[in-house]
């Protein structure tokens, strides 16, 4: 007699682990299925170069929810994350502006650039956490369906309504604009300065194929605002160890609670019987059966490839064919034998924060420009960091790595040899820019990984390569991810549930999609 | 007017924001950067180094030197083995805590107590009829303090000794960057750490060592408020906030005896006679009015709280020392403590107080209240007693190398 599980769950990423530790902790016996050889799905820390640890692909931690720290007692099993509070944006002309976190060091270096603006920053500040603060408790609520208006629905309707019935007029106006306006002219209403406007800005267009002058981006904005770690709004920081070493944390969370994990071991499918999920078949030819599934996948592998078309309702499969991904985002790691020098870089403490290279708001526009017909920017926008400044677990004394995200890279779903060769290009154009501004970076490159969009899907199994599962972009959002009437983590197929970042509250290394999952497997109670 | 320490002229400039406090008369730097943020961190992750030279030290030597520290300490110096050193507290006639400190045996007969609260001429006053020497040292031994996960690797570079083989609460003589040194395996940080003393003149040097690799090992210099919160976390006490020294204070209920402050395991009411001996045994049959415990607060219930006033939670970034009451109930109708000190932990991602509570509400797992003012109003935050230290990894006491 095989055994049945309560619950299967496909994929050991973040929330694929988060849900399975929720279940387990529940009573519920679990069994986690990952397809590659260490967990974590995009959170993971690999040791590509030998003695030097790469967050391969996602690289900062902010928006991990507190109550899933404070309920799974992550600290418990290794949580530990320090911050990465600066960000330093040099410019082309060798001007630079920096982003302390001193309100007086951060009024006089923006003096530098506008005195307006300088004046500008703490009240656009507040107002952001303000906006943070009142959008906050929608990541915590299962979105309701506007098309069926049940009793929960209306309830939830009811609360959201409530709440943001709640803000003062200014904030609610503000608040309307950032989920329509581009994320330039929301920053136009405050700042004059084109740096503050583009290194500010962008965060706006991450994970997006999207440019700062594009309607809708301002809202990604706010998402950035909404992390707070050790109850901090805005805080960003790298975990000891790398990002995987958050998903060791949940992983050995949910271990610790019972759950089984196992990896190598990809599932080619999902066993659906009367239209119900029963189980699981692995590519191994391996079947387990559990009495739920959930999927940690992204909603096109989760509906287009682990199950067959006809178990689903042909406007829902529409519906999930016309969700955007279009991977946007690069990715280069190196192993570097010394910290290289900005040369505009006033105070090499700043090597310890963010680094950004987004020198005018025009240079991010042109870099969509490349890449909006293909391709990937000839001088891309990136973002940079170092962990091994302040981490000595990631590479040996003296050693660093660095991770360079990098915006625009588009899907490129040519053949090899030529999307080899273009791989190559891409991580060429991306080090030769960033030498623009460090010009012994290149003396001091022990190894490089480039990653592209294409390289992202076929290594972790994201959709054309989006580090959300899905853009986020409003449409995309609540109630629409990752389809309208779908939001509430079931699917047309009885007992079958998706936990991933495709789903509310959305991308990004939040566990917020793997609690809400295991909310309502488990009937609303945790 | 405070004066400057040996490493001032290397502090100075370090120290950005100018943010200085007074420590035992001499500038001690509060953070070198505008925000204690990554000096903590630096403590949990690399490792920070600390100017702990305005410590203050004082040297016991001669025949009789085991006889006077054990006059004094509330623990058996008898036991004390040289190379060897002792957390301990020393008190007044009447039990009460006037300091507390480490004690080094560098010698068979030499002594060297490290302390907040000057105490020459209260030791000369216990020191009738015995043949020893005693001396303020604390002007002739600078020091510092390399503390966290790194600091053993750091430090291994610049000495001869080997320091996996230097045990949790161990010193030894030796050498540090060609400087005779006394390196303790000790610290105010709960962590892997080591305090390495020197002559003054030395000392800059040594620091300029330390500085010289600090990129190799994730190193920043950090001030009193990371160290403030890292001892916290290590439920490691702090004079002025946590208790009282008896000598700094007349009114007896401002004092505190050593079980009141969750040190009853260091008493011993057996040894030879020694200073409030007497009034300890008496306390230990009689009962203390206290118990010193960890708190962890209910950031949910406080959220709600400062929700209902239309704010975001402020958890405490940095650690806060007052007397905030505690209560029994809810209601506040029945006082049961204060608490001391407490601060939000990143590393533990807890709100955690140190606390002084009347025995009967202070067992484990016993479930009070604290006050938080918001907006003047008084609200009651439901915490958890729970044990200390709050942190405390393995690394601290471990023999060798273990998780760097």
């Amino acid at each position: 007699m095989t055994k049945t599980y309560d619950a299967i769950v496909v994929g050991g990423g973040h929330n694929g682990l988060t849900c399975a530790a929720y279940l387990a902790r529940a009573g519920r016996s679990v069994l986690v299925l990952e397809a590659r050889h260490v967990l974590g799905g995009a959170a993971v820390t690999e040791e590509i170069y030998p003695g030097f640890k790469f967050n391969v692909y996602s690289y900062v931690v902010s928006l991990l929810r507190p109550e899933v720290i404070r309920e799974l007692e992550l600290a418990k099993h290794g949580l530990q994350i320090h911050p990465i509070d600066s960000v330093f944006s040099p410019m082309e002309d060798g001007n630079h502006i920096v982003f302390p976190t001193d309100p007086a060091q951060e009024r006089d270096e923006l003096k530098r650039h506008s005195a307006r603006d300088a004046e500008m920053m703490p009240r656009f500040t507040d107002l952001m956490y303000k906006m943070a603060h009142a959008v906050k408790p929608i990541l915590g609520y299962v979105p309701p369906n506007p098309s069926r208006q049940g009793w929960r629905d209306l309830q939830t309707t009811r609360q959201l309504g409530k709440h943001v019935g709640g803000l003062d007029k200014r904030t609610f106006s503000e608040l309307t604009k950032l989920m329509t306006m581009s994320v330039d002219d929301f920053l136009a209403e405050y700042f004059e300065t084109d740096l503050i406007r583009a290194t500010t800005g962008l965060s706006g267009i991450i994970g997006t194929m999207l440019g700062v002058k594009s309607p809708g981006t301002a809202y990604v904005l706010l998402h950035h605002y909404m992390g707070e770690l050790d109850g901090a709004y805005t805080a960003w920081g790298a975990q000891k160890g790398g990002t995987g070493a958050v998903s060791d944390a949940i992983a050995s969370a949910a271990l610790s609670y019972g759950a089984e994990i196992k990896l190598e071991a990809p599932v080619s499918e999902v066993m659906v019987k009367n239209g119900s999920a029963v189980g699981v078949a692995t590519e191994q030819g391996d079947e387990f059966y559990a009495k739920a599934v959930v999927s940690g996948c992204d909603p096109k592998v989760t509906f287009r490839k682990l199950v067959a078309e006809k178990e689903l309702p042909a406007d829902f499969v529409t519906a999930v064919d016309n969700i955007k991904f279009r991977g946007s985002s690069g990715k280069v790691n190196l192993a570097l034998d010394r910290l290289p020098t900005f040369t505009a870089m006033p105070d090499p403490a700043l090597m310890s924060g963010s680094i950004a290279i987004s020198p005018s708001v025009d240079y991010i526009e042109r870099a969509y420009d490349d890449a909006k017909y293909g391709g990937f920017s000839q001088r891309p926008c990136m973002e940079v960091e170092v962990p091994t400044t302040v981490d000595p677990t990631m590479a040996p004394p003296g050693k660093h790595v660095m991770s360079i995200f990098v915006q625009y890279a588009s899907y490129d779903a040519s053949e090899a040899p030529s999307r080899d060769l273009r791989r190559d290009a891409f991580g060429d154009a991306v080090i030769d820019t960033l030498s623009e501004f460090a010009p012994d970076l290149k003396d001091v490159i022990l190894h490089k990984q480039v990653l592209t969009p294409w390289d992202m899907e076929h290594t972790i199994g994201l959709t054309e390569g989006n580090i959300f599962q899905g853009e986020l972009t409003l449409d995309q959002l609540f109630f629409f991810r990752p389809v309208t009437g779908w939001a509430d983590y079931r699917t047309p197929i009885r007992n079958y549930y998706q936990c991933g970042s495709g789903t509310h509250p959305g991308g990004g290394v939040t566990a917020g999609p793997g609690r809400l999952a295991a909310r309502e497997i488990l009937g609303g109670k945790l | 007017m405070a004066r400057n320490s040996p490493l001032h002229s290397r502090t100075e400039p370090l120290c950005r924001g100018s943010r200085w406090e007074e420590w035992s008369g001499f500038l001690a730097a509060t953070m070198y950067e505008l925000d204690h943020v990554h000096e903590y961190h630096a403590i949990r992750n690399g490792c920070a180094l600390f100017d702990v030279s305005p410590l203050l030290k004082f040297d016991i030597r001669g025949r009789d030197a085991v006889a006077l520290v054990d006059r004094v300490i509330v623990r058996d110096a008898t036991q004390c083995r040289v190379g060897q050193m002792l957390y301990a507290t020393w008190c007044d006639d009447d039990g009460m805590v006037i300091d507390d400190g480490t004690v080094a045996r560098l010698a068979d007969d030499h002594f060297r107590m490290t302390a907040s609260v000057p105490i020459l001429g209260w030791l000369e006053d216990g020191a009738v009829g015995l043949e020893v020497q005693i001396e303020d040292v604390s002007e002739k031994v600078a020091g510092v303090a390399v503390q966290g996960p790194t600091s053993r690797d750091l430090l291994q570079r610049l000495t001869h000794h080997d320091l996996s083989s230097l045990g949790f609460f161990r010193c030894t003589t030796t050498d540090v960057s060609g400087v005779p040194s006394l390196i303790s395996r000790t610290g105010y940080t709960g962590d892997l750490g080591y305090e390495v003393f020197m002559d003054p003149a030395d000392v800059v040097h040594v620091w300029d060592s330390i500085m010289e690799i600090a990129g190799d090992h994730q190193l920043l210099p950090a001030g009193t408020i990371a160290l403030d919160l890292a001892r916290l976390e290590g439920g490691l006490l702090l004079i002025d906030a946590d208790f009282t020294s008896a000598f700094q204070t007349t009114f007896h209920v401002k004092k505190t005896s050593p079980y009141e402050l969750g040190l009853g395991w260091m008493v011993d009411l057996d040894k030879d006679f020694y200073i409030g001996q007497q009034a300890l045994r008496s306390e230990n049959e009689r009962g203390s009015r206290w118990r010193t415990v960890g708190l962890e607060l209910d950031v949910v219930a406080m959220e709600q709280f400062y929700a209902e006033w239309g704010m975001p939670l402020p958890l405490p970034q940095r650690p806060w020392a007052d007397e905030v009451p505690v209560y029994a109930d809810a209601d506040q109708t029945r006082h049961i403590g204060r608490g001391t000190s407490g601060s939000w932990s990143p590393v533990l991602k807890k709100y955690i107080v140190i606390a002084r509570l009347e025995p009967e509400y202070a067992g484990l797992g016993s479930e009070v209240f604290i006050e938080e003012m918001i907006e003047a109003v008084s609200h009651s935050v439901p915490a958890t007693v729970v044990s200390m230290p709050f942190f405390d990894p393995p690394r601290k006491r471990a023999r060798g190398a273990m998780e760097s």
